[in-house]
């Protein structure tokens, strides 16, 4: 259905018109939001993946440590990732605020000068990205510690056999065993990016200047400010045929480095 | 030879525990200054420099959250929906995970591409399609668009979580009960379901957390008041009483408590108890 609305004008209001291929051709050719909020969504992706897997699989680790009170600091560390939506957005814009913001104020403790972060184009998107290593103790790091216990302790114990540190135990073992769960992220986590909506629609509405303008913030504007419910849609189905092209691949380079230990899915 | 080695495990939980302080003291700020605003006056949340402990206490803004919205009939509301819908997602999601994971088939690989793939439009897009479905089988205002889906399937993500885990689990395990003589049925019930018991608990959790904050679901499907959920009510509450943060703060609290009450709880199911077994080493 959405399919076929990207082949029509289509207001919401009235019936949609068959144009055929007019909306993808204009973006393709014509837009040049379209290059922009591809380029934006692309480092943003980018800046955050890594930051938000890499942080919460850490996060996953200290959290599994088996000493008293843990279950305590686990709960502390999976409490931001609750506060959603609007109310997040608003408690960032104030952590940002350059004058007044924590992020700033800590900054200056250790000597270097704040950025304007939101304010400015070029930290604007860093800005957004690492809002996200706030919540790295909600879905990503509860699947780590639910896969980490599946690990036998009987590999750890071989590693410190062979004078293996942590360090070793880390990337020999934990890194390997949790393999197909990273994997999973990995491919979530870039598909979760290129939809990148509520930070950007609350805190910035893409400015200053463009530079927090993404793909589906275009988008938004697009159908819903613009009524070119038509034209949205081919956004959407080109934005589909991107994160498909991008996890297909994901799936073949990950027949090298996915590790299964029931054996690989014939 | 004794000492230093009581010296050093002294040494690993002291460096464990100063990470886990600090790590929890950076994540918590933020969440203290919402704390904070939640007790303030309009006037107070905004002012420079910061105020930490509000100079007056405005208990009232809890106090308002209730009686500005039917509390008790949309926690009632929220909670049917939810407990539906984990049960549904559990199961359905699960089942088909094992089918994904497990079974030999032609095809299957590719078609898990395309479970994946409905993922990938945006919701803006595909909300008003949907709305036209629910539609046409007059389903709009009730709590069905909700809650069916989730026995239909429980969402790709819960199907890629559950796969990725019921991959881990030694394939010599589901030969041997299949020579044994073992119905599919029996292997997914009986071997599959209580070796994933983490992951389990786990897509209940997210499934209880995701379900709790929806509010756009409800906000399409909806149109009864009566009917409303909690997250509704508040995203509804924000757009009202837009300048009032101290009471949006309040709001959000509240919505909060219940989270962490049950991660606080649940916890324990997928971290104790569970050790890769049938097959050591």
């Amino acid at each position: 259905m959405s399919l076929y609305y990207s082949l029509c004008q289509y207001d919401v209001l009235r019936i949609p018109q068959y144009i055929g291929l007019e909306n993808y051709r204009e973006l393709l050719f014509e837009d040049p939001y379209f290059g922009i909020s591809i380029w934006n969504t692309l480092v943003y992706t980018i800046l955050r993946v890594p930051l938000a897997i890499g942080g919460s699989l850490i996060l996953a680790v200290l959290a599994n440590q088996a000493v008293r009170g843990i279950k305590f600091f686990r709960t502390v560390y999976f409490l931001p990732s609750i506060v959603t939506g609007v109310v997040l957005s608003v408690i960032w814009m104030w952590m940002f605020n350059p004058q007044i913001g924590l992020v700033n104020t800590a900054l200056g403790w250790i000597g270097l000068p704040g950025p304007l972060w939101l304010q400015s184009t070029a930290w604007s998107k860093p800005g957004i990205a690492l809002m996200s290593l706030w919540g790295v103790g909600g879905a990503r790091m509860i699947v780590f510690i639910a896969a980490l216990q599946g690990i036998p302790s009987s590999l750890y114990e071989s590693v410190e056999i062979d004078g293996g540190g942590w360090w070793a135990r880390f990337w020999h073992v934990t890194v390997p065993m949790l393999s197909p769960v990273i994997f999973l992220w990995s491919v979530l986590e870039i598909i979760f990016s290129f939809q990148v909506f509520t930070e950007a629609y609350v805190m910035t509405k893409g400015g200053p200047l463009d530079s927090t303008l993404f793909y589906n913030l275009y988008l938004y504007f697009k159908a819903f400010d613009d009524y070119e419910m038509g034209y949205a849609s081919a956004m959407a189905w080109i934005l589909l045929v991107i994160t498909l092209a991008v996890t297909m691949l994901q799936f073949k380079l990950g027949k090298r480095w996915v590790h299964y230990t029931g054996g690989a899915p014939e | 030879m004794i000492r230093i080695s009581i010296n050093r495990t002294l040494l690993k939980k002291t460096t464990i525990y100063l990470v886990l302080v600090a790590i929890a003291a950076v994540l918590i700020i933020p969440l203290i200054w919402m704390l904070s605003a939640s007790l303030k006056g309009n006037e107070e949340i905004f002012t420079i420099p910061p105020t930490w402990i509000p100079k007056e206490i405005h208990w009232e803004n809890y106090a308002e959250v209730f009686n500005r919205m039917p509390f008790l009939a949309y926690l009632r509301n929220t909670t049917f929906i939810t407990v539906l819908t984990i049960i549904g997602t559990v199961f359905s999601s699960s089942l088909v995970a094992y089918a994904f994971a497990c079974l030999r088939w032609p095809g299957r690989d590719k078609i898990f591409i395309f479970v994946i793939a409905t993922m990938m439009l945006p919701l803006h897009v595909i909300m008003i399609p949907l709305f036209v479905i629910f539609k046409e089988l007059h389903w709009l205002n009730t709590y069905k668009p909700l809650i069916v889906p989730a026995f239909l399937g429980g969402g790709a993500f819960n199907i890629f979580l559950l796969r990725q885990f019921f991959l881990t689990i030694p394939r010599e395990l589901f030969d041997a009960a299949r020579i044994d003589g073992l119905s599919e049925w029996h292997i997914y019930w009986k071997i599959a379901m209580p070796l994933a018991r983490p992951a389990l608990i786990t897509v209940a959790i997210l499934t209880f957390m995701f379900t709790w904050n929806d509010f756009l679901g409800p906000l399409i499907y909806l149109s009864d008041q009566a009917k409303n959920t909690l997250a509704l009510g508040l995203a509804l509450f924000v757009g009202q009483y837009q300048t009032e943060w101290g009471i949006l703060m309040a709001a959000s609290i509240i919505m909060m408590i219940p989270m962490v009450a049950i991660f606080f709880f649940f916890q324990r199911y997928f971290i104790k108890g569970f050790a890769m077994s049938g097959m050591k080493g």
